[in-house]
């Protein structure tokens, strides 16, 4: 018999209404006075909203700060050092932003001249509010669970994976908790929380997640 | 033209319907009134026309008013529609009076009750100041206002700063507000003429009846003859990329019959055209959107080689079909082009020839480009995701200065 949760696991989905800040930056050091100031907010908003709205492209894509230095202002060696941080490791935005904060704050130092964005490609501030809704979907089971993995929206994986932990200020993602809480999953729980939800894209998420999820099945039905 | 809600469904998803459906449910029987100055003819008229029955459609009980002005207030909000995009106009007393006077003259007849006014453009903005109590008022700008001539913007942000939201298409659009501003793209239908599925026998006719050898490449620009749009530029680099290289370019646009400026730009094209026989330029009516949509499918690149844009939707209807698109960096297109994801982006006439080579000679590569764009639009610039952006404004307006917001059975706020 497979094991029943009491609480069964609702997904929620996530839709965002983008603010516009009207803050912007020409050249790095704008660029780093107005991150040492903005809401964290608006640090999610650009190195996560690629993730769902790029979705079909490769793994790894890089964040807005990232792609707009390499890109616009073509410093490429600081671009590649922002698109490398590791986002994951943060369990707070404002962590991640001082990261964020201290490489541009190394690579100035070390430069004199400061490259400017050509008008009309200048940096510019967003933020977003984040709506949540319940979905139809519901889990009491792991077999149910994996079920509803393969419907849910590629926001609906997100937002469970790291929104509810980066800007809700839970400790821990949502599926891992739920799966050792209320299934006593004591290592799929670890092993979703060891994935890098940032090196795979939305779709190779889902497959990565449901592929953990019905080895454990598997390994269950040998016992 | 097109059908409900449902009828998206194959582009978007069913799950995707199915959270319109959600969204609505919340804003069930809630009053929305929308006001512009035209009931047809451009793209606010457009969306509206294709908007108002869907948002009807999920439970809104969406309206929509024009409002009435003499030809000297519209000689008025044309100059403030020109000082808005940045050229140096002044705005006399007596222009400030014909303004107020419209306002005023409207504010006696209309009926603004509705729970939600959405105010679109600069001419009935003034309509705020009889706004009701309790009731909640949007302004959405389809102007480009990257840099407003200031006198012109300053009496037009009197009125915008007494409204709860401020809505622009593209980033650099916003102004220092004390209000919240929200960024929501246009979009494009894909049940519309314009883009939905061909037969390849339709294609094929156009194609034929315009001259154009459907064996060899063939480069495209669809555009307004205007010189923002840098036709000649277009030329200049289509001639640079075929020295090595066999291809055809169809400069196409709308009828310039009435704009004196157009006619001129198209003249300058024919003269710069010549009688080389692999260049065409083709005014199309309006109407002509069968015989568009069956361009841009037929076409191997297509450019969008603006040096100014409001959004430049041209760029996602072609991203729509799938086509590699090579545009200026400016307006609202690098919101619908990544460069190198899903597009191309150029400055110059000698990068736009640059990149018509590699994308003639890298299919492959160009194929991906086209790939990567259509989904980038499937996401992001389609008419469902304008609906839901909409939507989503609507509830923000309960929850003002907020920034997660729960909704749902439980009210969840997570």
């Amino acid at each position: 018999m497979p094991t029943v949760a009491r609480d069964s696991f609702r997904f929620w989905t996530r839709l965002t209404l983008t603010k516009l800040t009207g803050r912007r930056a020409s050249d790095l050091a704008e660029l780093v006075e107005q991150l040492r100031t903005v809401p964290p907010s608006v640090v999610f908003h650009h190195t996560h909203h690629f993730l769902v709205q790029h979705q079909h492209l490769s793994p790894e894509p890089p964040n807005d700060f990232a792609f707009w230095v390499s890109n616009v202002l073509q410093e490429e060696q600081l671009g590649e050092r922002l698109a490398a941080i590791d986002t994951i490791q943060f369990a707070h935005l404002r962590e991640l932003r001082d990261r964020i904060v201290d490489v541009i704050d190394a690579y100035l130092e070390q430069r004199k001249e400061l490259r400017a964005a050509p008008t009309g490609e200048e940096f510019h501030f967003m933020d977003a509010v984040s709506f949540t809704l319940p979905t139809r979907y519901q889990a009491w089971t792991l077999a149910e669970f994996a079920e509803a993995l393969r419907h849910v929206g590629n926001a609906t994986i997100a937002y469970h994976l790291f929104e509810a932990r980066l800007r809700v200020g839970s400790d821990d993602n949502d599926f891992s908790r739920w799966l050792e809480q209320e299934l006593g999953e004591r290592e799929l729980a670890p092993a979703i929380r060891k994935l890098d939800p940032y090196t795979h894209t939305s779709d190779g998420l889902r497959q990565r997640l449901i592929a953990l999820i019905e080895q454990r099945i598997r390994a269950e039905a040998h016992r | 033209m097109t059908g409900g809600l449902d009828a998206y469904a194959p582009f978007v998803g069913a799950g995707t319907i199915e959270e319109l459906r959600l969204l609505g449910d919340q804003l069930r029987n809630r009053r929305v009134q929308n006001i512009n100055s035209t009931a047809v003819g451009g793209g606010v008229a457009e969306i509206l026309n294709r908007l108002i029955p869907l948002l009807r459609e999920v439970g809104i009980d969406a309206r929509w008013d024009v409002m009435r002005g003499g030809d000297e207030f519209y000689a008025v909000t044309k100059a403030i529609h020109n000082g808005l995009h940045g050229k140096p106009v002044p705005l006399t007393d007596q222009d400030v009076e014909v303004f107020r006077q419209t306002t005023e003259q409207n504010l006696r007849t209309l009926e603004l009750s509705d729970d939600i006014v959405f105010i679109h453009d600069p001419q009935p903005a003034g309509f705020i100041k009889r706004r009701a109590p309790g009731s909640r008022w949007i302004w959405r700008c389809h102007i480009d206002l990257s840099s407003p001539w200031p006198a012109v913007w300053d009496f037009v942000r009197e009125s915008v700063e007494h409204y709860d939201v401020a809505v622009f298409s593209a980033p650099q659009f916003s102004r220092t507000l004390p209000i919240d501003q929200v960024l929501i793209s246009p979009s494009i239908d894909p049940l519309a003429d314009k883009n939905r599925e061909l037969d390849p026998h339709t294609i094929d006719s156009v194609i034929a009846g315009l001259g154009i050898d459907p064996s060899r490449p063939l480069v495209t620009q669809v555009s307004r003859f205007d010189r923002l749009k840098d036709p000649l530029g277009v030329i200049e680099a289509f001639q640079l990329a075929r020295k090595y290289n066999d291809a055809q370019l169809l400069l196409v646009g709308g009828s310039a019959t009435d704009d004196p400026e157009g006619r001129e730009v198209l003249a300058e094209c024919r003269e710069r055209a010549g009688t080389d026989p692999d260049i065409h330029v083709v005014e199309l009516p309006p109407t002509a959107n069968i015989e568009i949509n069956a361009i841009q499918r037929a076409s191997t690149v297509i450019l969008q080689k603006s040096l100014r844009e409001g959004f430049g939707l041209t760029v996602s209807e072609a991203l729509w079909k799938g086509k590699p698109v090579i545009a200026g960096a400016v307006g609202g297109i690098p919101l619908q082009i990544t460069h190198k994801y899903s597009g191309i982006l150029t400055h110059t006439v000698e990068g736009t020839a640059y990149w018509i080579k590699q994308l003639l000679n890298a299919p492959e590569f160009a194929r991906r480009l086209g790939e990567n764009g259509r989904e980038h639009v499937r996401q992001n610039f389609l008419l469902t995701r304008h609906l839901r952006d909409y939507m989503l404004l609507f509830l923000y307006l309960d929850h003002l200065g907020e920034s997660l917001v729960g909704l749902g059975a439980d009210g969840r706020g997570r």
